[in-house]
């Protein structure tokens, strides 16, 4: 299937879409993720942002600032003193906000889960993750994936029936 | 200067001096007490000239051997010579005096030896821990570590 834009305009320039169809398909085509790294999968990031494997091709720009951002990528070993940092930039992001979690640490705790006393063993403890990453560290491809997989539930995802809402009445009722 | 030169002059501010068998560089283990004579003898002696320290380290031995070692890497530039210094400390509240006053590259060393062991340096500057955050309870790299149960309201296993 063509792209929105590439279909031939016809009947007077007027196009039918769903808003749902519309508004997801903006959303999956500019995500902005964080310029934010903390171990060696930031260098993998890195790369994946890199002529070879080139991020931009999806509108993906890295922000400096978490208000800019759409996506998180934690990528790397999230440690206790980190932790609550990082809390505070999920918070500080606006909504709609994504988080990939991006290799083993990350995902749940990678080579310290055992003996790492200072390690938070994955990322989901402190902050809501879409999409895990497996990897040691992953490479770019694996992070594209990543990203591909966060586009499709971007898809699906309803505004006409939030399910954020419809989940906290089912918790009430 | 030769191994035994070093050793008579280190005996010599120390008073006792127990070589420590089989190490490259020359591993010499003092009393607490007379750790910054012997350093500040060994940075400002013409003859010896130790003016790098390249690392501090801590050692827990154990509650059985109920004794924490700490020990000083040190390096002279102009005569490419190393010297390892040891001290041997009770694990019941070990502290020592701090070697700030000598090399400044002592301050962030101290600080990690005080994290991971809780030795505690007297007379140090800023004795603060330096990886682990400031309100994290124990010592993690005692033989007896054991972890809490949480922090700040996160799991830790």
């Amino acid at each position: 299937m063509k792209g929105l834009l590439d279909q031939q305009f016809e009947n007077g320039g007027v196009i039918i879409t769903k808003v749902d169809d519309l508004l997801n398909w903006s959303r999956l085509s500019s995500l902005f993720p964080m310029t934010f790294g903390l171990a060696c999968c930031a260098i993998e990031f890195m790369s994946t942002g890199s002529t070879v494997y080139d991020m931009d091709r999806f509108g993906m720009v890295p922000r400096a600032t978490p208000r800019q951002s759409d996506v998180m990528i934690v990528s790397g070993t999230v440690t206790f003193k980190m932790a609550d940092r990082i809390k505070q930039l999920y918070e500080q992001m606006a909504e709609p906000r994504y988080v990939i979690s991006m290799g083993s640490c990350s995902n749940c705790g990678g080579p310290y889960w055992q003996h790492g006393y200072h390690v938070v063993k994955g990322v989901d403890r402190i902050v809501p993750i879409d999409v895990y990453v497996p990897g040691c560290p992953p490479r770019p491809e694996a992070l594209i994936g990543g990203i591909l997989k966060l586009h499709e539930k971007i898809r699906n995802e309803s505004r006409v029936k939030p399910t954020a809402l419809e989940n906290l009445i089912d918790r009430n009722g | 200067m030769d191994n035994a030169r070093l050793i008579e002059l280190v005996r010599s501010v120390a008073g006792t001096v127990e070589e420590v068998k089989n190490t490259t560089p020359l591993s010499l283990s003092i009393d607490a007490s007379a750790l910054i004579l012997v350093c500040e003898q060994l940075h400002k002696n013409p003859e010896t000239y130790f003016d790098m320290l390249t690392c501090v380290n801590g050692v827990d031995n154990g509650p059985e051997a109920n004794t924490m070692e700490v020990i000083y890497q040190l390096y002279s530039i102009p005569f490419n010579h190393s010297l390892m210094l040891k001290v041997i400390l009770p694990r019941e509240n070990p502290e020592i005096e701090s070697v700030t006053s000598i090399w400044k590259s002592a301050d962030w060393l101290e600080r990690e030896v005080f994290d991971m062991f809780g030795i505690v340096f007297k007379n140090h500057p800023d004795l603060r821990r330096i990886l682990m955050p400031a309100d994290w309870n124990g010592y993690p790299l005692r033989k007896d570590y054991k972890h809490e149960e949480t922090y700040r309201g996160i799991k830790i296993d």
